[in-house]
């Protein structure tokens, strides 16, 4: 039977329009919506031309890509204390980080930037010192917590909580043979970390870190709220006295794709010169 | 004396269950033993506590007449330092069941790591090293893949040049051919024949009893954590003397 069918053509299915034709109209769908706003007489283009390189905009980039890159920074590494804290035999340890990710992933962002804003109507004064002597340093805590310490203690020890569970799942993912096999060729437990477990959770958790950066970099945007400096910050007190809303939240929104792209691109480079 | 093995009264519990119950152990440089028995029977395990990859419950292990692990001192037994034994460990090199290369460097970097790093040779003195290590077990021509892009009888090669690198005095195999395509064991242990011959010593985990018989000098057979029999390979396999050994071998045969 087979022998006779075979020499029948086929007839394909027909897929829902053509590839091309699906195509076409979604750009001419994206290319009608980006007129209309470009468009827009209520977007004033001068306006956005004026602003995207001015001084407070640049200050308030810089800002933000301090915050970001701190945050990152500080919470890879307290992330990466908690994730040796879980791990460690010691269940005050372990007790302790399952409170720490507990507490700062269960509670939003902007609750815990402006509580660290305002920190000094709890203690009013902070330091470090010897309890129940006078020796030691004391500050009042309203002039050492300025906007841009409480907002970097805010996102660092928010994102520390993410980044503790993201290398735990790269040290996770690393099979115990590796570590068996890194001590049969005479290996200390510590060499094996260093030399065989670390670099490969880094491959694993790259991606992973490549999307927390980019969360951050946007999520830097919450210390507006508590007029951390950044860009936001900086585009609402423009458009506070100038009510161009629309044209400076459109500058600060070009900036933020800006430098997602690079973040993006960057990672892509990295992933593959590790790979 | 490179080469020799002694284990006394090794007793490991995994919780409440007894796996190892009371092994004693000796063997001489350049013998072949070969582990047999049913699977849970305690042969990974023992293997493990010999290098010490395990904490024991009680029991002593001694590499060339070297104790694994402790260092005797003013007549008590004191444990080793994590870098004591990892100097202790360097005399045995262990082949895997999963082979466990480390999945981030090629063939040659696995080979080379340990003189490297752990011995501080001379990287391109380890590096010819390494080429003719991986030459002897027939992977010359593979040295810079990945694990990955290597079969498994090529990766358990490769493994075994990695624990050679290291120049053990001896090898310990815990089922090498277990994960393989039965066309790709006869490579490996091809390998291991040839390693045999050499004088190596060697203690092997495997369920190929045609290999016990061939290149085994002695065969141990593992039942519930205990020394069921032993003796020379030829002996146990054609005439076992324990019912259990002879029941377990109708069944592999
Ligand atoms: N890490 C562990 N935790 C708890 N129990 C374990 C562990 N490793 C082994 N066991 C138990 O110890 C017993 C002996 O295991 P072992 O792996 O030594 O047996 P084996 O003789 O190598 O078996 P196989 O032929 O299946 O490899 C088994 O009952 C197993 O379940
Ligand atoms: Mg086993």
């Amino acid at each position: 039977m087979l022998d006779e069918l075979s020499k029948m053509p086929i007839a394909r299915r027909r897929r829902l329009g053509s590839r091309w034709g699906l195509g076409a109209v979604l750009l001419a769908l994206t290319a009608w919506l980006f007129w209309t706003v470009v468009t827009s007489p209520n977007l004033d283009w001068a306006v956005i031309g004026s602003y995207l390189f001015s001084e407070p905009i640049l200050s308030g980039v810089g800002v933000t890509l301090l915050l970001t890159v701190l945050t990152l920074l500080f919470g890879l590494l307290l992330g990466m204390l908690l994730a040796l804290m879980r791990q460690s035999d010691n269940p005050v340890l372990s007790a302790a980080y399952a409170g720490y990710v507990w507490f700062f992933r269960g509670t939003p962002l902007l609750v815990q930037l402006v509580f660290w804003f305002n920190l000094a109507l709890l203690f009013p004064r902070i330091g470090i010192g010897i309890p129940g002597t006078s020796l030691g340093w004391y500050g009042e805590a309203n002039t050492l917590i300025t906007p841009f310490v409480a907002a970097l203690f805010g996102l660092a020890l928010h994102e520390a909580a993410y980044m503790a569970e993201i290398i735990r799942g790269g040290f996770l993912a690393i099979p115990r043979g590796q570590v068996d096999a890194a001590l049969m060729i005479g290996m200390t437990p510590g060499q094996a970390s260093r030399r065989i477990v670390v670099p490969q959770a880094i491959r694993v958790i790259l991606p992973a870190l490549g999307n927390q950066f980019i969360l951050i970099l946007k999520g830097t945007s919450m210390v507006s709220v508590i007029g951390g400096g950044d860009l936001l910050t900086r585009a609402q007190q423009i458009y506070g006295q100038n009510y161009q809303v629309i044209a400076l939240l459109l500058v600060a929104s070009l900036w933020y794709l800006a430098l997602v792209s690079l973040a993006s691109i960057g990672q892509h480079y990295l992933e593959r010169g590790l790979r | 004396m490179k080469g020799a093995v002694s284990v006394r009264g090794l007793h490991k519990s995994y919780g409440s269950t007894p796996v190892l119950r009371g092994i004693d152990l000796d063997v001489s440089p350049g013998e072949v033993v070969c582990f047999l028995g049913p699977s849970g029977g305690g042969k990974s395990t023992l293997l493990r506590c010999i290098a010490h990859l395990e904490t024991v419950d009680a029991g002593l292990v001694a590499v060339d007449g070297e104790l694994v692990g402790y260092e005797p001192k003013d007549g008590r037994l004191f444990e080793s330092s994590p870098k004591r034994l990892a100097m202790t460990r360097r005399k045995m090199g262990m082949v895997f069941q999963q082979f466990n290369l480390f999945a981030h460097l090629s063939a040659l970097e696995n080979v080379m790591l340990g003189p490297v790093t752990v011995l501080r040779r001379d990287r391109n003195e380890v590096a010819r090293r390494a080429r003719d290590l991986l030459g002897r077990v027939g992977l010359a021509a593979h040295a810079d893949k990945r694990p990955a892009q290597l079969s498994g009888g090529q990766q358990q090669r490769v493994a075994i040049a990695r624990a050679l690198a290291m120049d053990p005095s001896v090898l310990l195999f815990d089922e090498p051919t277990s994960a393989l395509d039965p066309e790709l064991v006869g490579e490996v242990l091809g390998v291991m024949r040839d390693l045999a011959g050499q004088g190596m010593t060697m203690l092997v985990v495997t369920h190929e009893v045609g290999f016990a018989q061939e290149v085994g000098d002695t065969v141990v057979f593992l039942h519930g954590g205990v020394v069921e029999e032993r003796g020379p390979a030829q002996q146990v396999l054609r005439s076992p003397s324990s019912e259990r050994t002879a029941a377990f071998l109708a069944r592999v045969l």
